[in-house]
């Protein structure tokens, strides 16, 4: 039973990837170039097309193997988990856009943070839920405004910058967060266990920020302001923009939900612990330039955030399904992303 | 070890050309001043420390450290950033504590494989015009999986001849320091005398004309992550040399260690501006300081948040550095 999908699965993905390419030429003869062009052109301006088609794959792998427990049951998990990997990974994305060199690397230390400060002003109270919420927040923002002081009045560069900020803010973490035992109150954990018509609350939370964000990005002074910066800093300089109060503002905002989602994690998984964010580091880079967003900056993807967060987690629930160890899942996790940023590459190329 | 002298752009003349040159002059003598001051302050809290063994104690960690340093910087020199050092490094110890001892030959074509995947994700980079961050994240995590099923739990032990190469008493100046010197001098040989070293840079400073002048790229880049496999498979070997056996996550944070100590050094991210001998300096400058932080008696909670004061503190010096030469 599981040769069939095992052979169908490389089988079928080489032939979606090579669709623009192989197919063209084979029509071309029949004077259909204006419409492969076509298509291209669609499909280059989409630049999170590809992380969808990769995540519709792995999760229809996923189903051929039969093992996923029903398709119904692994969307909802995937959903679920993917809400905070996009809630963070939007931050990231935010700061990549605004230029080379921009990350931040402190993302791991801020949810450690501010999920111990949500509990502490929660402190199991229904009542608290509000501030705890945005007590996690305003943690995260303040590490946004501390990141960017020492990139801004130090000049040290970001990724060092929000480097030695993490160092710090762990250490903070540390302290405030040891031996730290308080529950979520009952109410934040029956709210992040809810779902609505099978769809889970906290991806809807995540997909209200998203459009948010994407707003922001389309309509707003700032968002038009983040990839001007991005695609030129001297020209948008020039042309009177405020530059280092836009990437001020990404990194606040990157932050900050940083902050909302260690709060959501801690919420999510019945108290806080120190390690909660460690996976976010790498995973939020990846699922940001999975996504198709630029890394030289300028060039924000929003949907393919979601696209490539649920492939990441799908990827990971297919190994399993195959019966991949850990060691095998991770070796082959390393190779589908190399895989996907290669064909996502020749795809903008052409 | 600054490569180009910072021009000050507000002045002309010789008095400004002077002052250019100090600053150049101030930016390569600070990884050092930082090493100095931080050596001074641990043997002015412990005497005792001021002799071959105690030196040997503080700096030991930091062999590992000074390759996988160089491995980063030959990256950052063509403008690149390597995110699968640590777990490189980490999968070179799990090789050297299983496949060493029992199947070297094994165990050698294993590691040239290794090198020679790094050298194929260089041309990669270069032939499609990936961004390295994400091919070597991809990357990281090929090595992290190659470790795991090589090395399931902590364990294996390091063959013998390595652990005794690792003990063994230099003449003079403890093991360390010789390494130091002898890492610093083939590193600045590479990069700062070769004419390799000048292609590297040129790649990374300005690539069009590299490409101009009809040099094949892909075979450049490809050289340089082979040779920052080499230095990561030196690591490697030398890091389970001296721990004697291996566990899958044992360099995990040689990454970002790595990217910090060639930055100290006066490395920068963009631009091929990249300093082997400040490299050097700065790997032994971020593992002394956390030794520094243990005799200070700190609260282990806030050494962490210390070494990025101490990381900060250099950092910050350099900007005022440059600020007060004009540099904008």
């Amino acid at each position: 039973m599981s040769a069939i999908p095992d052979a169908r699965v490389p089988n079928s993905a080489a032939k979606n990837a090579a669709n623009d390419h192989a197919l063209v030429p084979a029509a071309s003869a029949a004077g259909q170039v204006s419409r492969g062009a076509r298509w291209r052109r669609w499909a280059r301006n989409r630049p999170w097309l590809g992380s969808c088609i990769a995540a519709v794959l792995a999760w229809a792998a996923t189903q051929w193997t039969g093992d996923g427990g029903g398709s119904g049951g692994l969307l909802t998990a995937a959903l679920a988990f993917s809400a905070f990997t996009v809630l963070v990974s939007l931050g990231q994305m935010l700061v990549i856009s605004v230029g080379p060199g921009n990350a931040d690397l402190s993302i791991p230390s801020t949810i450690a943070l501010s999920g111990a400060a949500a509990m502490i002003v929660m402190n199991g109270d229904n009542a608290m839920l509000v501030p705890g919420l945005l007590a996690a927040t305003v943690v995260g923002m303040a590490v946004g405004v501390f990141n960017f002081g020492l990139i801004r009045l130090l000049r040290i560069p970001p990724i060092i910058a929000t480097l030695a900020a993490s160092l710090i803010v762990m250490s903070v973490a540390i302290n405030v967060g040891r031996g730290l035992k308080v529950k979520p109150p009952p109410l934040f954990s029956d709210l992040m266990a809810m779902r609505v018509v099978g769809v889970p609350l906290v991806a809807l939370v995540a997909l209200a920020v998203t459009l948010a964000i994407a707003l922001m990005l389309e309509r707003t002074v700032l968002g038009r302001s983040i990839a001007a910066v991005g695609q030129n800093r001297r020209a948008a300089l020039l042309a009177g923009l405020r530059v280092e109060r836009t990437r001020f503002l990404a990194y606040v905002i990157c932050a900050g939900l940083a902050g909302l989602t260690g709060a959501l994690i801690a919420g999510f998984s019945g108290g806080n612990s120190l390690d909660q964010g460690q996976e976010y580091l790498l995973m939020t880079i990846a699922v940001v330039v999975i996504g198709g967003t630029a890394v030289a900056g300028g060039r924000p993807s929003v949907p393919g955030i979601w696209g490539a967060a649920m492939f990441m987690f799908l990827l990971v629930a297919l190994l399993n399904a195959v019966g991949a160890g850990p060691g095998l899942r991770t070796l082959l996790t390393g190779v589908i992303i190399i895989a996907v940023i290669v064909l996502a590459s020749s795809r903008a190329e052409r | 070890m600054n490569l180009s002298p910072a021009v000050p752009t507000g002045t002309t003349g010789a008095l400004g050309m002077q002052r250019g040159r100090r600053v150049a002059l101030m930016q390569t003598l600070l990884p050092a001043i930082a090493l100095v001051v931080l050596l001074a302050a641990v043997f002015m809290r412990q005497p005792r420390a001021m002799s071959y063994f105690g030196v040997n104690l503080l700096l030991n960690l930091a062999i590992p450290v000074m390759f996988a340093t160089l491995a980063q910087m030959m990256v950052l020199a063509v403008s690149d950033l390597d995110l699968s050092i640590g777990p490189f490094v980490s999968l070179v110890a799990c090789i050297g504590a299983t496949l060493m001892p029992t199947q070297p030959v094994l165990a050698v074509l294993a590691l040239a494989a290794a090198v020679g995947v790094y050298a194929l994700a260089g041309a990669l980079i270069q032939a499609r015009q990936l961004p390295s961050i994400v091919v070597t994240l991809g990357l990281s995590f090929v090595w992290l999986g190659c470790a795991v099923l090589l090395l399931p739990t902590p364990g294996g032990t390091a063959p013998e001849w390595l652990q005794a190469a690792m003990r063994v008493k230099t003449p003079l100046l403890p093991l360390p320091i010789w390494m130091a010197v002898a890492t610093g001098i083939v590193g600045h040989l590479l990069i700062t005398r070769s004419a390799f070293g000048t292609l590297v840079r040129g790649l990374g400073g300005n690539p069009a004309a590299i490409g101009r002048a009809g040099w094949n790229m892909v075979r450049i880049r490809a050289g340089v992550y082979a040779i920052a496999g080499v230095f990561g498979v030196c690591a490697g070997l030398m890091l389970v040399g001296q721990s004697t056996s291996a566990d899958a996550n044992i360099a995990s944070r040689y990454t970002l260690v790595a990217i910090a100590a060639a930055i100290l050094g006066g490395a920068e991210f963009a631009g091929g501006k990249v300093a082997p001998v400040g490299a050097v300096l700065g790997a032994l400058t971020v593992t002394l300081a956390a030794s520094f932080l243990t005799f200070l008696n700190i609260a282990p909670d806030w050494q962490v948040g210390m070494q990025g004061l101490i990381l900060i503190a250099v950092l910050g010096l350099r900007a005022a550095i440059d600020l007060a030469g004009g540099k904008r």
